[in-house]
């Protein structure tokens, strides 16, 4: 059955977060419910140190903004402590027509949280009737990651990346997240997780905001490879798997994988690239 | 002490039953059409912003006539119902027949034990895949439901509609077809003319992934209806 007199369950607004809040309040993911230090309801994921918990973790994850829009990349390595925990994971996810979110940190709880985000957007969409503006959308995402903050501190810290093409502006844009909420805009390229400094690094180099799709892609794939150069935890092309990082392009007619063989192809051009430079 | 009037039950139920489809004739028509490129909803409907038809999941859309409140109350709670199946379980498990078994049940209760019974009647399609055939609902204000095919109608005037629609629309219309005969549907209800700005026409697409949704402006409207090819 469903209720929908004022006081039910299904009563309320246009938040699916909140929603899923009364029906199933037990849900970790919410602050209300996660006890700060331990507590009552502790489970052994609550209560033990970080360490004492194997939890897998994802790594390097990057956007920049291009003339048409912004490109999003990330490697598809899983970790746990030092060991490969899956090579071909997802990181990045598509959140509507027009965004797709990113995630670094604690896998379990990062994939989660793009799940739930994913479908929060897509419950305001069909109950408004409209879909939020870009920037309603990034402060949504920062509110669910404070949400979060009481799991976070116990050592499951999930960093989101979200990118996307604003229609009112004609424009790519990109918001990075700390722990706590806070959302910063970007206007030209973030990334994040553990080989995020080695990734930063590259696009600082390499980045001008005159870039085509094609320049943006390579771009994104050479900070990629020097992140798997440098990090331990952060996976590189495998050839032999046939596992190529995830690269996706959002523009105007909106969130568009990048084919593996273009991908192969560019990450084979930069490693031709790099081998004359290094070989005598 | 004094006796309540005693009032049979089946009297009550009359009572209640036509108050309902007086509320649901006075309203304007919706018609649910399979076409080749999926299922077509159209709604006679002069507002551009309370819209009649609605995206409900991937792959389900729903149409309400009666009153707004009731039958948009309704299209919310089927929205908030179907997010949090999909969420729980996997977006595959939300199906068009247990969302016209909620509605059944509820509309069903809400008519046989409220004093106003909901002057509502909706429509449910749910676009079907290579290995399941579509599926169309109709549910009525008493709860009860109906399992239709190829044309559905509800809402005003709409056993006029439906013997207009039955009469023409064959297995394998287009969309374009399937638009024209809807309009003409209309043109025959209203003799004062029927401006095209007042369809309201969406669209469960066959060819697309993911949601399949999609609402078609009054200008996408315009030139599906034009001859021009």
């Amino acid at each position: 059955m469903i209720p929908f007199r004022e006081g039910s369950l299904l009563w309320g607004g246009s938040s699916f977060v909140e929603l899923l809040h009364r029906v199933r309040p037990e849900n970790a993911s919410l602050p209300s419910v996660v006890p700060s230090g331990g507590g009552e309801r502790s489970s052994s994921v609550f209560s033990g140190s970080p360490a004492s918990v194997p939890v897998w973790h994802g790594t390097t994850v990057l956007a920049l903004t291009i003339r048409s829009g912004v490109v999003m990349a990330a490697d598809r390595q899983a970790s746990e402590g030092y060991q490969v925990a899956d090579r071909a994971i997802q990181k990045i996810f598509p959140v509507d027509r027009s965004s797709a979110v990113a995630i670094a940190g604690a896998a379990g709880p990062a994939i989660e949280m793009a799940r739930l985000f994913r479908v929060e957007i897509e419950h305001y969409e069909k109950l408004e009737g409209v879909a939020l503006s870009l920037l309603g959308k990034a402060n949504k995402l920062g509110q669910m990651v404070r949400d979060h903050l009481p799991l976070a501190l116990q050592g499951l810290l999930v960093v989101p990346l979200y990118a996307g093409y604003d229609s009112r502006t004609g424009a790519g844009r990109i918001f990075k997240y700390d722990a706590a909420g806070g959302r910063y805009e970007e206007e030209t390229f973030h990334s994040n997780g553990s080989g995020g400094l080695f990734a930063r690094n590259v696009l600082k180099m390499l980045y001008h905001p005159e870039m085509d799709e094609t320049e943006g892609v390579s771009t994104a794939l050479r900070a990629l490879y020097e992140a798997a150069d440098d990090d331990l935890a952060t996976g590189g092309a495998d050839f032999v798997r046939g596992i190529f990082p995830l690269v996706h392009v959002i523009d105007r007619d909106g969130v568009r994988e990048v084919p593996v063989t273009d991908v192969s192809r560019v990450l084979e051009e930069i490693g031709d690239r790099l081998k004359r430079r290094v070989t005598p | 002490m004094t006796m309540p009037f005693y009032v049979s039950p089946e009297q009550f139920l009359q009572d209640k039953a036509e108050y309902a489809k007086k509320g649901i004739s006075r309203g304007r028509s919706i018609a649910v059409l399979e076409v080749i490129e999926g299922i077509l909803l159209v709604a006679d409907n002069s507002s551009h912003a309370l819209h009649k038809i609605s995206e409900i999941y991937d792959r389900v859309a729903f149409a309400g006539v009666g009153k707004y409140s009731e039958f948009e109350n309704l299209r919310k709670a089927g929205i908030r119902y179907a997010d949090l199946k999909g969420f729980m379980y996997s977006r595959e498990d939300v199906t068009g027949r247990s969302l016209a078994n909620a509605y059944s049940e509820l509309l069903g209760n809400a008519f046989s034990q409220e004093m106003k019974p909901m002057e509502v009647e909706i429509l449910l399609a749910d676009l079907g895949t290579e290995d399941r055939p579509n599926e169309i609902y109709r549910i009525s204000f008493d709860g009860s439901i109906f399992d239709e095919s190829l044309v559905s109608v509800v809402g005003g005037r709409s056993d006029q509609l439906k013997t207009f629609l039955k009469d023409r629309v064959r297995p394998g219309v287009t969309l374009k077809e399937g638009l024209s005969l809807v309009r003409s549907g209309f043109l025959e209800q209203n003799e004062n003319g029927h401006p095209v700005m007042n369809i309201e026409a969406a669209i469960l697409e066959r060819s697309a992934t993911g949601r399949c949704f999609r609402r078609f402006s009054p200008e996408e409207v315009g030139r599906l209806l034009s001859n021009d090819p």
